[in-house]
C-alpha cells in the first residue's frame, strides 16, 4: 500500500545487507601489515644492496680477465691472480668431503631411526649430534688442527706440506658437516611413514629389506636435500680452514697423482677472498669478482637441491 | 585331515596343554543353561565358544598385552577357528587392534610392547624362543585401517611380498593371480606399471589384500580395513572377505556392528573395565551373539546402548 511505502519496501534481504556491507575500515590490520612490508623491505634492501656493490665491483673483473681470472693461481700481482687453485681445491675438499660425510652420516642416521631399539639411547645421541651441530666452525678447525695437522700431519701431509694437506683439511670439513648430513637425513628417514614400514614388515619382510626397499627410496630425496645443503654449507666455511692452514699466499706445486694432490697443500674459495680482502686496495675487483665465483657455485648447489627436492618429493 | 571329536563337560575349556590328547568340544548356546547365563559371567561366556582342536588357527591361553606398564589388553582366553571368518567387536580404546597385532607379533614393532600368557598357533607357542617374527609373518599376513601400498607400481606391491620370499618362478602370473582374488585385477590390468597410491581408496585396500595373498599365507588379519572406505568399496571388501574365506583364515577387527553381523562367521566382544584393559566379554557364532547374546553387556553393546 501507498500509505506504508517504507516497512514494505525493507525486506528480510535489505536487512542482511545493511547488516554485512559497509563495515568500519580495519586501521589496526593495515597498519601491521604496513609494518610486516617494512620490515621484509629493510631486510630485502641490505642484502640487495650488498649484492649489487659486490656486483658492481665484480663485473668489470669477470668482464676485463673473463676465463683468465677463472684458471689462473694465487699470485702477488692483482691483474694476474686468479681463482683456478682455488676452485680446483674447494672441489677437491667437496669431492673429499662428501665421499667421506655422506655413507658415514647417513648410515648413522638409518641406524638412529631404523635399527637403534634402546629410547633413551636415541635421545643421547640424537641430543649429542644436535648440539654439535651448533658448535662454532672454528672449534672444529681447532680440532682439526691438533688432531690431523699436528698429530697425524707425518701421515696425510708429509714432506713439504708439512701437516697442512688437503686430506687434514677434507676430514676436518667432513666431521663439521657430519652432524648436519646426520640431523637431516633421519629427518627425512622419520617422515618416511610407520605405516608403509608396517605394510612391509606385514608381509614378511626382515628389517633390512623394509630399509632398503621402501624407507631409504622414499627417504632419499629429503636425504639429497639435507647432504647437498650441508655441502653448500662446507664451501663456504672458511675459519676451519684457515686455521688447518689452507694456504693463502700463493703456491705453486704441480701434482702428478691423486695421493699427491691429497697429501699436498690446497686453498679454496672463501679462504682466498679472506686472503685477498686483506690485501692492499688494488686487490679489491678480485676480491668482489671471487666472491661473485662463490656465490654462483652456491646458487647451483643449492638450485641442485631446490629440483631434487621437487623433482622426487612424495605425497602421502 | 579329520580330527575326532568328543563331547565332555565344559567345566573346564581352558585349552588344554599339547600332552595331554584330550578333545575340546564347540559348545553352542543352547547348551549354556540359564543359570550359567547370570552366572559370574564374562569369561563364562567367552569359554562357551570353543573350537574342535586341530580346527583352531589361534588358541589364546590368558594373553596379556603391554605396552610398558599399561595393560592394554586383560587374560583373554579363546580359540580362532580355521576357515572361517572371526570378527571382533567392541568399543574404541578396548584393545581390538592390540589383540589383532599380537597374533602376528607386529606389536614386537612398538617399542616397549610385551605379552603374557600364551598365543599358540596351530599349537606352536608363537612367542616361544626360536620363532621368527619375519616368518610368523610371511603365514600371517595384515591389512590395515588406512589403505597403505607402497609409492610403488601396482605390479611391484603385490610382487614385494613373493621377492622377499625368495619366490623364483613366473612373478607376473602370481600378480595376476593375486589381483584376481582379490577383485581387482579388471580394474587395474591395463596400468600394472602405474603407481599404487594413484588408485581411489577402495581399490588401495584392495590392492593391499591383493598384496597380503601374493605371499599365499595362512591367516589374514584385517584391522577395520573399510573405516576409510564408503559403502560401496566397504561392501566390495566384504563380498572379497567372504569369497577369501575358502582359502584362508580371516580374523577382522571392527567398529562396525553391522560389518561384523553381515561378514562374519564368529564374532568376539571386547570391552574395557576402569583399568582400561580390554578383556573378552562373549564369544559365538555371529547369528548367535547378535539374537540371543549371553550377556548383558554384549546385549547392551549390540542394541546400541554404549559404546
Amino acid at each position: 500500500m501507498a500509505s506504508t511505502p517504507r516497512t514494505q519496501a525493507l525486506t528480510a534481504a535489505d536487512v542482511v545487507r545493511r547488516s554485512i556491507e559497509g563495515g568500519r575500515v580495519d586501521w589496526r590490520s593495515a597498519a601491521v601489515e604496513a609494518l610486516l612490508v617494512g620490515l621484509l623491505v629493510l631486510t630485502l634492501g641490505v642484502l640487495a644492496w650488498l649484492l649489487v656493490v659486490v656486483f658492481v665491483n665484480g663485473i668489470p673483473v669477470l668482464a676485463e680477465r673473463g676465463l683468465d681470472f677463472l684458471t689462473s693461481p694465487l699470485a702477488a700481482r692483482p691483474d694476474e691472480a686468479g681463482v683456478g687453485q682455488a676452485i680446483t681445491g674447494s672441489l677437491w675438499l667437496m669431492g673429499f668431503v662428501a665421499l667421506l660425510s655422506f655413507p658415514l652420516g647417513i648410515g648413522e642416521a638409518v641406524y638412529l631411526a631404523e635399527y637403534a631399539r634402546a629410547p633413551w639411547f636415541t635421545r643421547l645421541v640424537n641430543t649429542v649430534v644436535r648440539n654439535l651441530a651448533g658448535v662454532p666452525s672454528l672449534v672444529y678447525g681447532l680440532l682439526g688442527l691438533a688432531i690431523f695437522v699436528v698429530a697425524l700431519g707425518d701421515v696425510l701431509g708429509p714432506g713439504s706440506a708439512s701437516g697442512r694437506s688437503l686430506l687434514a683439511g677434507g676430514l676436518t670439513m667432513a666431521i663439521l658437516v657430519l652432524p648436519i648430513v646426520i640431523i637431516t637425513s633421519a629427518e627425512a628417514l622419520r617422515a618416511v611413514p610407520g605405516s608403509i614400514r608396517e605394510a612391509a614388515f606385514g608381509v614378511g619382510a626382515t628389517r633390512w629389506e623394509v630399509v632398503r626397499s621402501h624407507v631409504l627410496p622414499y627417504a632419499a630425496p629429503g636425504i639429497f636435500t639435507g647432504t647437498i645443503l650441508s655441502m653448500a654449507r662446507a664451501f663456504g666455511e672458511t675459519a676451519p680452514l684457515i686455521l688447518v692452514g689452507a694456504v693463502i699466499g700463493g703456491f705453486n706445486v704441480k701434482y702428478e697423482s691423486v695421493l699427491e694432490t691429497l697429501q699436498g697443500r690446497y686453498t679454496a674459495l672463501p679462504t682466498t677472498v679472506y686472503d685477498w680482502a686483506r690485501k692492499p686496495q688494488d686487490f679489491a675487483g678480485n676480491v668482489y669478482a671471487a666472491i661473485i665465483v662463490l656465490i654462483g657455485v652456491l646458487l647451483v648447489v643449492n638450485a641442485l637441491a631446490i629440483y631434487l627436492r621437487y623433482r622426487f618429493e612424495r605425497r602421502w | 585331515m579329520k580330527v575326532e571329536t568328543e563331547v565332555k563337560p565344559t567345566t573346564d575349556a581352558v585349552p588344554d596343554s599339547p600332552e595331554t590328547p584330550t578333545i575340546r568340544i564347540v559348545a553352542t548356546h543352547a547348551e549354556i543353561d540359564e543359570s550359567e547365563r547370570i552366572a559370574p559371567a564374562a569369561t563364562r561366556a567367552a569359554e562357551a565358544f570353543a573350537v574342535a582342536e586341530g580346527e583352531a588357527v589361534f588358541e589364546l591361553d590368558d594373553l596379556s598385552c603391554f605396552y610398558g606398564s599399561f595393560r592394554a589388553v586383560r587374560n583373554i582366553s579363546m580359540s580362532i577357528p580355521r576357515n572361517q571368518i572371526t570378527a571382533i567387536i567392541g568399543p574404541s580404546g578396548c584393545g581390538k587392534s592390540t589383540l589383532l597385532r599380537s597374533f602376528n607379533r607386529m606389536n614386537d614393532l612398538v617399542d616397549g610392547a610385551s605379552i603374557t600368557g600364551a598365543i599358540r598357533y596351530h599349537g606352536v607357542d608363537l612367542y616361544g624362543a626360536g620363532v621368527d617374527p619375519v616368518e610368523v609373518r610371511r603365514r600371517i599376513g595384515m591389512v590395515f585401517q588406512k589403505p597403505n601400498p607402497f609409492p610403488k607400481s601396482i605390479y611391484d606391491n603385490v610382487a614385494f611380498g613373493p621377492r622377499v620370499a625368495g619366490y623364483r618362478e613366473n612373478m607376473d602370473e602370481l600378480v595376476e593371480r593375486s589381483l584376481r582374488r582379490a577383485a581387482l585385477w579388471d580394474d587395474v590390468k591395463d596400468k600394472l606399471r602405474s603407481p599404487g597410491t594413484a588408485l581411489s581408496g577402495g581399490q588401495q585396500q584392495r590392492l593391499c589384500i591383493a598384496r597380503a595373498i601374493a605371499v599365499e599365507p595362512d591367516v589374514i588379519l584385517m584391522d577395520e580395513p573399510c573405516s576409510a572406505l564408503d559403502p560401496i568399496a566397504t561392501l566390495k571388501i566384504e563380498e572379497l572377505m567372504r569369497e577369501l574365506r575358502e582359502s584362508y583364515t580371516i580374523v577382522i577387527v571392527t567398529h562396525n556392528m553391522q560389518q561384523a553381523a553381515r561378514a562374519s562367521d564368529v564374532t568376539a566382544f571386547l570391552t574395557m573395565g576402569d583399568d582400561r584393559a580390554g578383556h573378552l566379554v562373549e564369544m559365538a557364532p555371529t547369528d548367535q551373539l547378535f539374537t540371543k547374546p549371553a550377556n548383558r553387556t554384549t546385549e547392551d553393546y549390540i542394541t546400541g546402548r554404549f559404546g
